[in-house]
């Protein structure tokens, strides 16, 4: 008798579980899947998307991915036409790729039919999250996450008079935030190995990584500010001397001296992760990184708040710029939930969520939170990269960026990390090497 | 006694084992239509996990497709992939690294783990635990291996630069086993012996016990010197099994992926770009798919090949 009423137990708790198992299936319905690089920011879009299950009764999922790892893991999940993604915060090099191959579903239609305007954010931030083709009125997705690359410098020691009189006497001027290139190699040099509270410490902190983006986001920054061009404005394609050109080379060679003289031992290969680390184990003077991580920093108990300052990228002989970070969130159009994706894009675009993101640690690209007056003001780093994002430009989004960019990686590597060649054969090959991807994509 | 023709007695078992009705179907089936029963699934596993990739890698490697292009015309590109793989100066720059990598990593572990085996084969006291302490990275996963290194490997932190330090006196920091062109590579061939020499003692010494005592003891009889007997004795009847040893290892090392990304990723530049690194490059993050499938089967039949030489002098060997 005993065994029996154990079976009918167990066949009730089953029959009770399957229950709760289709009522969790049923709410699991009403959830939608983010899919984005695991960062600073993305602890920010979690705290936001709260209010959105509040209002619309939609559980948010984020799936999130070492940078690292982020382009192979969602572009393989956007190839293989995977549905882990309902909504996605992609690159802003994968956009030209996601819409000739389908996988972004183009908005448009929807933009138009909420009366969500692209006239609403920074003209680069739509340029670079949102359109393909370029400068055309496509949209595949609604500009998220403004970022760009900028500097961040040890406030505390620049300030320190032993060190300022000894850079006065060195360089005859005075130590302050730097306005060129050649001014910020000076302030690494005088820093790379001197002695600062009993410690040896490093000039700068460049992206230097091989095996994703790394090196190509750094240099990039004292290319374009040495004259680099991607090609011939008024020829599409043509490459020769524009990417090779001889302020190119000048600004390659730069960044390979800045390489040499000013990184701290073991910097082969360093990236976002590995600058932040530099800086805040109290390593380096200066470091190159992304806005998005500056909330952090400045929030950081042993490098922030009074410690810290910011900068934009400095200049070169032939321009000011800087490279374009950030991304648009699209919608996958191999989702199920398309309708509550968009519902998700609908909420993220209002001014309201748009300045709350800004509070957060989430860089809006709205102009209602960026023409604010009291932007500038708002964050230590928020005049810095207000003014970078005026200066922005970006990588080839082209649906072959994945071989262009692999490409860069290689030649620059090679050149500035491995001492292979000079800056000029390097460049020589990068054009030889886009050239034929362009040939082989049937555009050249 | 009449005893069952030995065909009739094996159906009749697989019949008996098996469910009334399967077994009836059974009972009626030739001994080798039951043996194709019993290996058919395994075939067919096969079949769909290697025979029919490599067709498919073969087919893929004449054509332009691109796996991040699913939607895109497929179209016939001959031999293309081929010639442009042969006279590309950055496939034969990473065969040069692979060669290199193969090379020393065998010399240097085919030296250490004969070393070892023969010094464990004198059955010192405590051999046995010495063996397995010996034996401990090669049970390590090469992802733990590749993780662990590069902190050892650190110039401003790592065990090794200390070490180093310690022995010759020079600044821990002012060397990057990692980052330096002239080191990675010594840097990943150093690893590599660390972990998979005791793999090649292992075989050395079961190369060793397999040689019996009264052959020295033979050679005791005729005043061999222990030289001698090395020469004469120990090492060629432990050359097949150090072939061996070396067979495997060079098979392994040709394809080496995990410990070299790991490590170094292929740099710094492509100093260290064995060409299984390449091949990822191309394939999964370039998205080549035509033309990685192509350099696949390049490399495949180059192993292949190489592989059936040295089995050839292998066996010679062994009659000899």
């Amino acid at each position: 008798m005993r065994k029996l009423i154990a079976v009918a137990a167990a066949i009730g708790a089953a029959v009770l579980m399957t229950g709760a198992s289709i009522d969790g299936a049923r709410a699991a319905d009403k959830q939608l899947t983010l899919c984005w690089a695991a960062w600073d920011p993305a602890n920010a879009l979690v705290e936001l998307s709260k209010d959105f299950t509040k209002q619309s009764g939609i559980d948010m999922k984020f799936e999130f991915v070492p940078w690292t790892n982020y382009a192979d893991r969602f572009l393989n999940e956007l190839n293989s036409h995977g549905k882990l993604c309902d909504l996605i915060i992609g690159d802003s090099q994968w956009i030209g790729g996601s819409a000739e191959n389908g996988h972004y579903v183009k908005l448009n239609d929807f933009f138009a039919k909420e009366g969500i305007s692209m006239d609403d954010f920074m003209p680069a931030t739509v340029v670079g999250y949102s359109e393909w083709p370029k400068n055309t009125p496509n949209y595949w997705a609604l500009p998220a996450m403004g970022d760009a690359v900028g500097w961040t410098y040890r406030k505390d020691w620049f300030a320190k008079p032993e060190i300022q009189a000894a850079f006065k006497e060195k360089y005859g001027r005075d130590l302050a935030v730097p306005k060129t290139y050649d001014e910020l190699k000076d302030i690494a040099t005088f820093f790379q190995g001197r002695e600062i509270d009993g410690k040896t410490v490093y000039g700068a902190s460049i992206y230097t990584e091989r095996g994703s983006e790394g090196i190509t986001m750094g240099v990039s920054n004292v290319l374009y500010d040495y004259g680099f061009e991607y090609q011939n404005p008024k020829k599409p394609y043509e490459m020769e001397g524009f990417v090779n050109s001889p302020g190119a080379i000048a600004g390659l060679e730069f960044y390979k001296e800045l390489y040499k003289c000013c990184t701290p031992p073991g910097a082969s290969n360093s990236y976002m992760s590995e600058g932040l680390d530099a800086f805040k184990s109290g390593q380096v003077a200066l470091q190159m990184n992304f806005f998005a991580f500056f909330p952090g920093l400045y929030k950081d108990p042993n490098v922030g708040g009074d410690k810290i300052g910011f900068f934009v990228n400095p200049a070169g002989p032939a321009g000011h710029f800087t490279q374009l970070g950030g991304q648009g969130i699209s919608v996958v159009a191999y989702s199920d939930k398309q309708d509550e994706a968009l519902q998700y894009i609908k909420w993220f675009a209002k001014p309201d969520v748009q300045k709350k993101w800004w509070t957060l640690g989430g860089y809006s690209c709205a102009k209602s939170v960026l023409n604010d007056p009291s932007f500038p003001e708002s964050a230590p780093f928020a005049a810095q990269f207000l003014e970078s994002m005026a200066m922005v430009k970006d990588f080839w989004a082209e649906p072959s960026y994945a071989q262009l960019l692999q490409a860069e990686q290689k030649r620059v590597h090679d050149y500035v990390v491995a001492d292979q060649g000079t800056a000029k054969e390097a460049l020589d090959k990068l054009v030889a090497d886009w050239t034929q991807v362009f040939q082989d994509d049937g555009k050249m | 006694m009449t005893e069952l023709p030995a065909q009739t007695a094996f159906a009749d078992r697989v019949a008996e084992a098996m469910p009334s009705g399967i077994g009836k179907t059974v009972r009626g089936l030739s001994d080798k239509a039951i043996a194709w029963l019993f290996i058919g699934p395994t075939i067919l596993l096969l079949l769909a996990i290697n025979i029919f990739p490599l067709i498919w890698t073969i087919y893929l490697s004449f054509t332009n497709y691109r796996a991040n292009r699913p939607n895109a015309e497929v179209k016939y590109v001959g031999l293309d992939w081929y010639h442009r793989i042969l006279g590309d100066a950055d496939v034969w720059a990473a065969m040069q690294t692979t060669a290199h990598f193969v090379i020393w990593t065998i010399i240097i572990e085919t030296v250490l783990g004969f070393g070892l085996a023969w010094l464990i084969d004198k059955k010192f006291r405590g051999h046995a635990l010495w063996t397995t302490v010996i034996l401990i990275p090669m049970m390590l996963s090469p992802a733990v291996v590749g993780n662990f290194w590069t902190f050892l490997y650190q110039p401003q932190s790592g065990l090794f630069n200390y070490a180093i330090s310690f022995v010759t006196g020079i600044d821990p920091s002012s060397f990057q086993m990692l980052g330096s062109v002239r080191l990675s590579p010594w840097a990943i061939v150093i690893v590599d012996a660390w972990m998979w020499t005791p793999y090649v003692m292992l075989i050395c010494l079961a190369g060793l016990r397999s040689i019996p005592d009264y052959i020295y003891e033979a050679a005791e009889v005729d005043r061999a010197s222990p030289w001698r007997q090395f020469w004469s004795i120990t090492l060629p009847m432990a050359l097949p099994f150090i072939m061996l040893a070396v067979l495997f290892r060079g098979i392994e090392n040709f394809k080496m992926f995990d410990m070299v990304n790991l490590l170094t990723g292929g740099g710094p530049g492509s100093t260290t770009e064995v060409v299984s690194i390449t091949l990822k490059r191309q394939a999964f993050e370039s998205w080549r798919t035509g033309y990685s499938s192509a350099l696949a089967i390049i490399l495949f039949v180059t192993v292949f090949g190489l592989a059936n030489i040295y089995v050839k002098a292998l066996n010679r060997v062994k009659q000899r």
